[in-house]
């Protein structure tokens, strides 16, 4: 059997706010396997920037605070390093990319000295080399004229230049995981496309693990090997992406596929789930989904449910998954 | 650039005209004559009206403007009070002021960035709010108050001159000592000015510190590895100082004004204690050259300002 890279067990994040405590994410559990592509998907607010910022220790402590949990990797506890260590990790073994290319870059800095910066933090190359390997990573990425390129300041480029500046800036020190917050959901259609591909290949050239968050499912079909659906701060479904798509288990995850616009079926109208998306500060009892469930019965509101496996490898948090295809 | 450069002083040379009007305007306009205040009453009519006419001050006052202009540029610009040339007599004492000021700009820029860069690291800690305390006094007590209170204090601890350039008596006292009177004469009136900008500029400075570590590309460095020290004092600061940099070209009148009563206080003799006495005596030449020298300084002030913003925020490419 194979060994996960990274494991999540338990992960629960909350923030300790003025109005109340925001229960951004609790008792998340996901395995990423070396040299897969696994989603987290779900609405706006769910919890999923919150999760990938908690696995690098991201979150802004105060008001954020992980409550709990372990997040084993290459079975170290990341959650039990000291800052200096987790210094070590960051930029190194496991990297980030952000969703906003325009505000992620340091606009007074040029895009070669921030790629420069972590190169020579963590690989120790001496200025010229550290050059060197900046221009190549910003070849790898495609962008053309490298030489060139590095000394732009980030306003002088593009989005979608910038978003794989970002790329090449994340992936200069080889990091086994990359955790990619909707890399492309500020980018034009046709550039998202691109980018997305250009992530793909190089994390199979890399034979890197990616950590993909978005809410298009459009994008998920495409690269994902596995997805966990989130919903209220939990994972409601989990499991390898042919199963979610087409025998999924959970009726949010069912809501979410019918609201994708099809076009090539012709969908004349698009299937937004009723309802809204509950208020973090005040959730509702039992199941976080049932006011919006169309399967909703009597006990969902008064227990939250465990997650079911519904398969091997195929997990639901729904009482009557049975009866939900 | 060259053409921005010739826009911009071409700007400033208009607005400096426009400042010189508006305080000829005002100052010749304020209650008070330059001839009563230094005549006595019982001299005859004549006199006086011979006076006025050496003042021009028979005509009307727009041509008071040009005349002052015209004797301003071909240096036939005289006191009213003493007769004695109007640039001579600034010559002799701004080196004084502008030394002053200098120093007390050093000093508010030495201290008010690393205590706003300390406070915005714990931003409502103990020494946070102290800092915040501390500026609201700053802000509050009126500089000549204070120095008063220093003064008094020194002189009673210390039992040392405080006043003026340097000490009256300074026969027997060796090179080094010289130096140290007058820097201690310096040091005192310098740093009572610098209260204010301290206050200001140190709140200012964490303030813009607190705006900027919340952005996405300081997430970004700490998501690199960097250490807490180098994403707070490479990526932060050096983002945080952009809107201060601009502050400098407006600290320059608040330091003039301060120089009018500090100078007073300590007796420096510097042009902003030359200036007030200069209103007092309504001696309208020395008064409005002062005014312009003043203005002159803010704008060459607020233009270093704007050329530093262009070389430390790439964004901005003057044409
Ligand atoms: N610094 C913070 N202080 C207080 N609450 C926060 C903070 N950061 C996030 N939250 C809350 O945590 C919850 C989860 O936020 P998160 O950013 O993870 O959502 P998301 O799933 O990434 O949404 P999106 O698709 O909009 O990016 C939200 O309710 C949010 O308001
Ligand atoms: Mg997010």
């Amino acid at each position: 059997m194979r060994h996960p890279l990274l494991e999540v067990r338990s992960l629960t994040t909350h923030f300790f706010t003025e109005d109340g405590i925001v229960r951004a994410v609790e008792d998340v559990s996901f395995e990423i396997y070396p040299g897969e592509i696994l989603c987290l998907v779900g609405e706006s607010g769910c919890g999923k920037s919150v999760t990938g910022l908690s696995i690098l220790k991201l979150i802004p402590i105060p008001p954020g605070q992980i409550v709990r949990g372990e997040i084993l990797f290459n079975g170290r506890d990341l959650l039990k390093l000291s800052e200096k260590e987790m210094e070590g990790v960051r930029g190194n073994e496991i990297s980030m990319i952000f969703q906003e290319p325009m505000t992620s870059l340091n606009p007074v800095f040029t895009i070669g000295d921030q790629i420069m910066e972590a190169i020579q933090l963590h690989q120790k190359l001496n200025k010229r080399d550290a050059r060197k390997k900046a221009i190549e990573m910003l070849d790898r990425v495609k962008i053309p004229s490298p030489e060139k390129r590095i000394d732009s300041y980030p306003h002088q480029l593009s989005g979608g230049m910038r978003q794989r500046a970002m790329i090449a800036m994340a992936l200069s020190c080889q990091p086994k995981l990359l955790i990619a917050d909707e890399p492309t959901t500020a980018l034009d259609v046709t550039i998202q496309a691109e980018v997305l591909r250009l992530l793909r290949e190089i994390q199979r050239e890399m034979e890197m693990s990616v950590m993909l968050i978005t809410h298009d499912l459009g994008v998920v079909s495409e690269v994902g090997d596995r997805v966990a659906v989130m919903y209220a701060g939990r994972i409601v479904e989990y499991g390898p992406i042919e199963d979610i798509f087409h025998e999924m288990r959970h009726p949010y995850t069912r809501g979410l596929l019918e609201s994708i616009p099809q076009l090539e079926v012709k969908k004349t109208r698009l299937n937004a789930i009723p309802g809204q998306v509950p208020n973090p500060l005040n959730l509702p009892e039992g199941c976080k989904f049932h006011p919006r469930c169309p399967l909703r019965i009597e006990d969902c509101r008064r227990e939250e449910p465990p997650l079911f496996e519904v398969k091997e490898g195929h997990y639901s948090r729904c009482l009557r998954w049975k009866e939900c295809r | 650039m060259a053409r921005f450069l010739f826009r911009r002083l071409l700007q400033l040379l208009f607005t400096l005209i426009g400042i010189s009007i508006l305080s000829w305007i005002i100052i010749t306009q304020a209650p008070g004559s330059p001839i009563a205040l230094t005549m006595d009453p019982k001299v005859s009519p004549k006199i006086i009206e011979q006076m006025e006419k050496n003042y021009d001050l028979d005509k009307p006052i727009y041509q008071q403007y040009f005349l002052w202009l015209k004797k301003l540029f071909t240096g036939k610009l005289y006191s009213f009070k003493d007769g004695r040339p109007v640039l001579e007599k600034i010559a002799e004492r701004i080196w004084n002021t502008l030394l002053l000021n200098l120093v007390a700009t050093l000093i508010i820029f030495s201290l008010a960035i690393p205590l706003g860069v300390f406070s915005a690291r714990r931003p409502y800690s103990f020494l946070d709010n102290l800092g915040t305390f501390g500026a609201y006094l700053g802000l509050s007590i009126p500089g000549f108050w204070l120095a008063y209170l220093v003064i008094l204090a020194t002189v009673k601890l210390f039992g040392y001159p405080v006043l003026g350039l340097r000490s009256f008596v300074i026969e027997g006292l060796s090179t080094p000592e010289i130096v140290l009177d007058r820097i201690w004469h310096l040091l005192l009136p310098a740093s009572i000015m610098a209260i204010h900008g301290i206050a200001g500029l140190s709140r200012y400075t964490r303030s813009s510190m607190l705006e900027v570590v919340r952005q996405d590309y300081i997430r970004t460095a700490k998501s690199k590895g960097l250490s807490e020290e180098v994403v707070y004092y490479k990526h932060a600061l050096r983002n945080a100082l952009l809107p201060i940099i601009t502050l400098f070209g407006f600290l320059i009148p608040g330091l003039i004004g301060g120089s009018i009563i500090m100078e007073s206080v300590f007796a420096w003799p510097g042009i902003g204690r030359l200036a007030y006495q200069a209103v007092l005596a309504r001696d309208y030449p020395v008064v409005m050259t002062i005014l312009t020298i003043s203005a002159v300084l803010t704008l060459i002030g607020n233009f270093i300002a704007d050329l530093l913003y262009g070389v430390a925020d790439p964004r901005i490419r003057y044409q």
